[in-house]
């Protein structure tokens, strides 16, 4: 602070909890609902103080046993192949992206810039418009029902790679020219120099491929045939009657606070080089 | 922008690149060349009957008044989410940054959105807004007397969609502005408020102009994000109504060929749209990085 | 030595893997009931796997109705069909006209030697999924049709008989206007807009929807709903929009929760929507049947079946299929229908089923249950067997984006019903093109 304003101060915290609020409420509103009966919840206006039904549905939620509700697919089982998933799309996207990257900005080779646009191209036509086709090719290999078919084809798009060569792009060349007076090959220079400094942004990307991997819900659903291979986030929408039937929103919710969770934790244990990692790269 | 020093190699950097390129030809490019051969034939669903029809969908899909309005909804609803969402952000990150005490939860409480899946801010937002059950809607007809009605009224629709979008954005944006703002010399400031400038003078004529290069950055993100990354938000609340005035281009994509199973029609319009992506790709690349100074 | 080991066993156990797998036929069972429905197919699945040890069905949740028959159409083309898909109403001409990817049920049912009389099932549910031939092409899961729901607590305070719900729509305009009168901020509101308002309106009143007798005389069928009838209809809506009497409250089934929280008094929804009704409203409630306009002659005839059938798809192994034979055969018991229709309130697809239900005294203990059922139990002519059209999907979003306009006050009734037959006829046209045969 440079200067000293004890009103001004007190607004800006004050403007700072108005923003919270409006931001947290949805995620806040999300958990009360999950701490009442679908009864309670259907009230108009509902609640905004916890119930005291915490226990009765989240148990319900993550056993599916919730009389009449939820799925009997346990929560559990989708929660770990979400996680399953999220890692692999998130730690499979980093490796070959940072090889890639590096290939495009430490290398002079022939044909480069064909390999340039053609990564580049796939930067913005998400999976979704162009499933039916993609999943042809996934079903002729024989990699439905199966961990590989649902993470790479979503592996496919240069939106790590990107990154990393925007980060690349900043490094300072005499790093390299230091490297190459020692007589260090591209290889060395890449593990030894260049894998260091991308730390934060590795870090960075993990956070965005993971999130992007677990809040998948086309592609699971279209790869999979098989219950135990379904994500949570197919969880949700199962609970959520798109017929004729009511929502029991309290579990509903419950599920949604359960899916949500880890990425919250992972965004937030590394919101300290998330954010350095993006910034690093985006100067 | 390319490095002065480079490594040579006649195989090291095509080994480097092997895993991508393949990854992205036979998921990428095979699908997206079946998409396009798709575009030229009429199909049933099952693919048990193909004939080729030539330029047959794209003449419709041009002579659909439908089609040609979700160009101007989807101008419409990017442009508000880019600027509500770049806006709303930079503001509690200029406070945020004000603060020491405190900093670091309100910034954990802030960033929570960015883990909530599309779909379920979409569900999050029915739960909030539903005409009869949901607590905001009610909120604002008995404090204010307004009535929401997303169902009818367009304006109202557009809102929803766009408070969604920007809700799951604006940890995001806070993010980067938050670490644009601290990396500001303290010392500017200080020498800004010993001339006398107030917090807003300093605003904008220091912090904002030095943000310059986030705030496009974040501006190519955030309209990036609008086009493509919000279609499960609007299938999850107006559907693309009332009428067709929340139906964005992508919304349209995935309707047809997925919920429609219209292949054809559904590929013309994923062609489009690849246009349209290698368009601003190749603007992006060529024209404004060489204007935005990457210091 | 390790190496070899592991190839032996390799070896042993792909050769046992057929005789385990043939103890017991898998077949897949791909559906889209979520909530408490699924919980229902799930133990559907699992009684018929108990009460035998040849087969085993295994349902999978494939995402919602959309979604899992896009899901199964990519499977197909890729010869990963499951068994059995289940697949909404509006998606019947679709499937009937993929000829070379279903197999008929009745073909199934021969070919397994299972005993099947398609007179046994109730007509109006049976004739929809009945191809031209009399052949049986699907088979009828969660049939559900369309009725009117009241608030018997609504009624009393406006000064209206509890005990008499209006049975043509002058009534319910009567007593829509009522209701206003003593305060309800929402008298009538309507789920399923082109289902009950126009598909069952329909039906009810004996006219056609589409010609080709609403589809099912082939795929040049043409939309006919902007009739002289369907217009006064929809002026009537209109008109009760503009007075407050009707308000919108969504697409599809979004609106059923304003009916349960008691907000609206009256409303017009699937009878599916019994159990979220009887569980979650805090008041008196009443079942009618739809209402109608007295002066249409022939009014009222039955209304249109909802909900979704099973269909058997092409290239599986016959000993799968008699598997499939005998799960059908299964689940069409009156003992295994009737426990349905209490538990979910869709309909009995044979009379059977029906009558075993009445005669356990259900109908008399939950008054209001049967009216889905007296609805459909009728003869039906060939105007009312139901609606079959391609994409009809689209058809529908058509229907509700442009009727969205008339209660939104941007276009006239009568333009909003044109401009929806013109871009449905189109879908037809793109239909009848891609499906000629």
């Amino acid at each position: 602070m440079v200067e000293r304003r004890p009103l001004l101060g007190l607004l800006v915290h004050l403007l700072l909890i108005l923003g919270i609020v409006v931001v947290a409420f949805p995620v806040y509103l999300a958990f009360i609902a999950s701490t009442h009966t679908a009864q309670e919840v259907a009230q108009t206006p509902m609640t905004l103080l916890p119930g005291s039904h915490f226990w009765e549905t989240y148990k319900a939620a993550l056993l599916g046993n919730g009389g009449g509700a939820g799925s009997n697919a346990p929560v559990g089982r989708m929660l770990w192949v979400s996680l399953v998933t999220a890692l692999i799309i998130a730690f499979g996207k980093i490796s070959i992206s940072l090889l890639s990257a590096f290939a495009i900005v430490y290398f002079r080779f022939p044909f480069k810039g064909f390999f340039f646009w053609s990564i580049f191209i796939t930067l913005m036509l998400p999976v979704e418009v162009r499933i039916g086709p993609t999943y042809q090719v996934v079903a002729d290999l024989g990699m439905l029902n199966s961990f590989s078919g649902l993470t790479i084809p979503l592996i496919a798009s240069a939106t790590a790679t990107f990154l990393f060569r925007q980060f690349f792009l900043t490094v300072p060349e005499e790093m390299l020219e230091a490297a190459r007076m020692d007589g260090a090959g591209p290889m060395r220079f890449f593990w030894d120099i260049l894998l260091p400094l991308s730390k934060t942004t590795i870090a960075a990307l993990f956070v965005i491929q993971f999130i992007y991997g677990w809040n998948q819900y086309l592609w699971p659903l279209l790869a999979t045939t098989s219950e135990d291979m379904y994500p949570v986030v197919i969880g949700i929408k199962r609970m959520i009657a798109g017929g004729e039937g009511g929502n029991e929103w309290n579990i509903v919710m419950a599920t949604v606070i359960l899916a949500m969770l880890p990425p919250t934790l992972v965004v937030v244990l590394m919101q300290r080089w998330f954010v350095k990692g993006l910034v690093d790269t985006e100067k | 922008m390319e490095k002065r020093v480079l490594f040579k190699s006649t195989w090291l950097p095509w080994l480097l690149l092997a895993p991508q390129f393949c990854i992205i030809t036979v998921f990428f490019f095979w699908p997206a060349g079946q998409a396009l051969l798709q575009s030229f034939q009429l199909q049933d669903p099952f693919g048990l009957s193909t004939e080729w029809v030539g330029l047959d969908n794209f003449k419709a899909l041009f002579s659909d008044s439908g089609y040609l309005e979700s160009f101007k909804t989807t101008a419409v609803f990017s442009t508000l989410v880019a600027t509500i969402g770049i806006g709303v952000s930079l503001m509690l990150a200029v406070l945020a940054d004000r603060i020491i005490k405190g900093a670091l939860f309100y910034r954990t409480l802030l960033i929570v959105p960015y883990a909530v899946a599309p779909a379920v801010a979409g569900v999050l937002w029915i739960f909030m807004f539903s005409p009869s059950l949901g607590i905001v809607s009610y909120w604002l007809a008995q404090s204010i007397g307004f009535q929401t009605d997303y169902l009818l009224n367009s304006n109202h629709a557009m809102g929803l969609i766009v408070s969604a979008a920007v809700w799951k954005q604006v940890s995001y944006n806070f993010l980067f502005f938050v670490a644009g703002l601290q990396s500001i010399p303290k010392s500017l400031i200080e020498a800004a408020a010993i001339d006398g400038a107030g917090p807003w003078k300093r605003f904008t004529s220091i912090q904002f102009p030095l943000l310059s290069p986030t705030t496009f950055f974040l501006l190519v993100i955030n309209l990036v994000y609008a086009f493509f990354d919000t279609f499960a938000i609007i299938d999850a609340t107006t559907h693309g109504g009332p009428g067709r005035d929340t139906s964005t281009l992508v919304y349209k994509v995935y309707y047809d060929g997925f919920k429609a199973m219209d292949l054809g029609g559904s590929a013309a319009q994923s062609v489009v749209l690849m246009v349209i992506v290698i368009a601003l790709t190749v603007f992006q690349f060529r024209y404004v990085e060489k204007k935005v100074n990457y210091a | 030595m390790k190496n070899r080991f592991a190839a032996t066993a390799l070896a042993a156990v792909t050769l046992c893997l057929p005789i385990i797998s043939q103890a017991q036929t898998e077949i897949q069972w791909w559906h889209s009931m979520t909530g408490g429905l699924n919980e229902w197919v799930n133990d559907q699945a699992k009684q018929f796997n108990d009460s035998q040890k040849d087969y085993k069905v295994v349902p999978t949740f494939k995402g919602n109705y959309d979604e899992s028959m896009a899901t199964a159409t990519a499977a197909f083309r890729a010869g990963n069909a499951p068994h059995i898909l289940q697949v909404f109403e509006v998606g019947t001409a679709t499937m009937m006209a993929a000829k070379g990817a279903i197999k008929p049920v009745a073909e199934v049912m021969k070919e397994s030697g299972v005993a099947f009389d398609p007179k046994s099932y109730v007509p109006a549910v049976a004739g929809y999924y009945t191809a031209a031939n009399g052949q049986m092409l699907s088979f009828p899961f969660n049939s559900s049709t369309t009725i009117f729901y009241y608030n018997k607590d609504a009624f009393k305070a406006a000064g209206l008989d509890p005990n008499k719900a209006p049975s043509t729509w002058p009534e319910v305009v009567a007593a829509a206007a009522k209701l206003k009168a003593s305060g309800s901020k929402c008298p009538y509101t309507t789920s399923w807009m082109s289902w009950v308002q126009l598909e069952s309106f329909s039906t009810w009143h004996n006219v056609l929807f589409a010609t080709q007798n609403n589809g099912f005389g082939g795929n040049s069928a043409r939309l006919t709903f902007n009739s002289p009838l369907h217009l006064r209809h929809f002026e009537n809506l209109a008109n009760m929009s503009k007075q407050g009497l009707f308000v919108y409250k969504g697409r599809a089934s979004v609106s059923v929760p304003s009916f349960v929280s008691g907000e609206c008094a009256m409303f017009t929804g699937s009878s599916g929507s019994y159990a979220d009704v009887s569980k979650n409203a805090k008041f008196a409630y009443g079942l009618a049947p739809l209402p109608y306009y007295p002066d249409v002659a022939g009014a009222p005839q039955n209304t249109a079946i909802g909900g979704a059938s099973l269909w058997v798809m092409a290239g599986k192994k016959p000993a799968e299929y008699k598997g499939v034979a005998q799960f059908f055969k299964y689940l069409s018991s009156p003992e295994v229908q009737s426990a349905s229709h209490k538990r979910t309130g869709y309909l009995p697809i044979t009379t059977a089923a029906y009558e075993l239900t009445e005669k356990s005294g259900y109908y008399k203990q939950f008054p209001g249950t049967d009216v889905a059922v007296q609805q459909m139990i009728r003869k039906t002519t060939d105007k009312s067997r139901g609606i079959r059209l391609g994409n009809f999907v689209q058809i529908r979003t058509i229907i509700d984006e442009e009727t969205e306009q008339i209660w939104a006050g941007k276009k006239e009734p009568k333009q909003a019903l044109d401009d929806a037959v013109r871009r449905g006829n189109e879908q037809l046209e793109k239909f009848e093109k891609a499906n000629k045969s």
